[in-house]
């Protein structure tokens, strides 16, 4: 007995004791790759600090000489962004509180409920997991121009919970898989009705749903910009989306303001993904490896 | 059993706020869709039935060109599954083997898909640009100035320029996809296949590729579903100019909508989308299941 048992982590240390150079071959081009990824990011972040000077002049990719934090102030005072942030923040949450909502329910009917065709509704409703977006947008279009939502929040909180609630109730219908049945045998022998069991055992344990599909659900919407564009022209209702894009396209040769526009629409997404970096890559592949 | 109907009606109620959702946004929609992609209208008055004329003119449009469009998707759907899922894949493999600092580049790699593309496609249109753009300035600096262009204005090279930033964003989530796949393995696959003295090339080529083939499809069906729709970043970078040479079926379909009215023939674009984009994938799940 010689022989060491292997172990998972052993393996790859066996391995890079052998091939020592091809190991360093990978990190080079990983760190390539890396730095690749980072690059715009971090020349946007530069040349939001810059003067056109700099930027135009012989300054192009560097840090900045001079640290101009006016830019900001200006994409907020006259670039209107902290508007484009109030609205996309409101119309994503919004979003999700509806989606999770109407998801929640459905979940709840679908798998705890006992009726004939429960199979069929969840096959029915992921149908809309394959459906994109383009099909719905003249009618919806119209549609809304009829009703006068045209310009408002609802004309993008509506098809954005629509357009999530499949997803919602496929993650949901995992988690809700996981409560024991038990819990509603013994809530319904304590006397609970389908609400009861629903508000009293149901609701409280689906808080892990509640980060998956909510953190889904942002992503979808934050950055969303075919709906943004067509359904929403007056300048107090754009999200952030549309709102840097029209900015970008008065402003083409003031790359410093323009800068810290764009920098001002990343942060935030930046910020949730440094917290929640894990949540945020497993309700994606949770989101693909289901669908 | 026979239930009472206060359950049958209690079903109904938490059934209904998704069902008129669901309904009413997406399903009616769609029925509507294709019954104006039969229609002549320009959105004001009655859409007026013209059969499939809109079809036939789709196809045979000389103004409209939905060949150029096509082959645009086309291009960037092949270069999708040709380049970067292989390149995604081959991420996602060296990072599952326990490379120093894998969580970290694994969050570096995955973060372009997260920041919007309006954002991204206007840092592209600044690396883009002709005199101070970041591209023309270091083909200038190594003294390649006969390399340079005016990347989004040349209607030679515009599409190639387009295509880069899409394929360079969505790297990263493909390789999140098979790395989850590739991590969700059982150890013991590659530890007995390391035993009997397989190198860690033949590992994945023949233990972990064909494990997480079932991945594998759903990034393929994603890349060219996606690739077909595709609006965000052409509409950022081009709109679909200059002069119409990087065309795609969504901004023709919004620019017929929106530019003239043509709210009959948008529709029959949406629904050749819808449809391609399902015959597509249809095609990718038979070809993932013959090879089996």
């Amino acid at each position: 007995m010689t022989r060491t048992k292997i172990n998972q982590s052993d393996i790859p240390v066996a391995q890079q004791h052998r091939f020592k150079w091809t190991d360093v071959l990978v990190q080079i081009g990983l760190i390539l790759w890396a730095l690749i990824c980072l690059f715009p990011v971090y020349w946007m972040f530069t040349f939001s600090l810059k003067s056109n000077e700099e930027i135009f002049g012989q300054n192009v990719m560097g840090l900045p000489q001079h640290w101009l934090w006016s830019n900001y102030e200006r994409a907020l005072n006259v670039g209107n962004m902290g508007r484009y942030f109030f609205n996309s923040l409101l119309v994503t949450v919004v979003t999700i509180l509806i989606t999770l909502g109407a998801a929640i329910m459905a979940t709840y009917a679908i798998t705890r409920l006992k009726w004939k065709f429960h199979k069929k509704m969840n096959a029915f409703f992921m149908l809309g997991l394959t459906i994109p977006i383009h099909a719905a947008i003249v009618p919806l279009y119209t549609t809304l121009s009829r009703v006068g939502l045209l310009n408002t929040y609802w004309a993008l909180i509506i098809p954005y919970s629509a357009f999530s609630l499949s997803m919602a109730i496929l993650i949901c219908t995992g988690f809700m898989g996981d409560i024991p049945y038990d819990l509603d045998e013994a809530a319904f022998l304590d006397g609970c009705g389908v609400w009861g069991i629903f508000c009293r055992v149901i609701l409280p344990l689906m808080l892990p749903a509640v980060s998956t599909v909510g953190i889904y659900t942002f992503l979808q919407c934050w950055n969303e910009l075919m709906f943004a564009t067509v359904f929403i022209s007056k300048d107090v209702f754009k999200t952030l989306p549309v709102g840097v894009q029209s900015l970008s396209g008065q402003y083409t040769t003031e790359w410093g303001p323009i800068g810290a526009a764009l920098a001002l629409a990343t942060i935030p997404t930046l910020i949730v993904y440094v917290f929640l970096s894990k949540q945020i890559q497993e309700s994606f592949i949770a989101g693909a490896v289901k669908g | 059993m026979r239930r009472p109907f206060s359950y049958k009606l209690n079903i109904f109620l938490f059934l209904l706020p998704a069902l008129i959702l669901f309904l009413g946004v997406l399903i009616a929609p769609i029925a509507m869709s294709g019954y104006y992609s039969l229609t002549e209208w320009n959105g004001l008055g009655t859409p007026e039935f013209i059969g499939f004329q809109n079809y036939v003119e789709l196809f045979t449009s000389k103004s409209i060109n939905i060949m150029r469009a096509l082959k645009n998707v086309m291009l960037l759907a092949l270069l999708s599954v040709c380049i970067q899922l292989p390149f995604a894949l081959l991420l996602a493999l060296k990072l599952s083997q326990h490379v120093k600092g894998e969580r970290w580049y694994l969050a570096i790699y995955f973060m372009p898909v997260l920041i919007s593309s309006v954002v991204i496609g206007q840092l592209w249109i600044k690396i883009y640009n002709p005199e101070y753009g970041v591209l023309n300035t270091l083909l200038r600096s190594l003294g390649l100035d006969s390399w340079t262009r005016i990347w989004l204005g040349d209607k030679n090279v515009a599409m190639g320029a387009c295509l880069v930033p899409i394929l360079w964003q969505y790297v990263g989530y493909h390789m999140l996809l098979m790395y989850a796949g590739i991590k969700g393995m059982p150890p013991e696959l590659n530890e007995a296949a390391m035993l009997d003295g397989c190198t860690p090339g033949q590992v994945s080529r023949y233990i972990t590729i064909p494990y997480i083939r079932p991945i594998l499809r759903v990034s393929v069906i994603f890349a060219v579903t996606g690739s077909l729709k595709s609006f965000d970043m052409i509409y950022v970078l081009t709109n679909g100019g200059p002069n119409h040479a990087t065309e795609v079926p969504s901004t023709l379909m919004i620019n017929l909508l929106f530019l003239r009215n043509r709210y009959g023939m948008g529709s029959t674009i949406a629904v050749m989308l819808i449809v391609l984009c399902f015959v597509f994938a249809l095609l990718i799940n038979f070809a993932f299941k013959e090879e089996k």
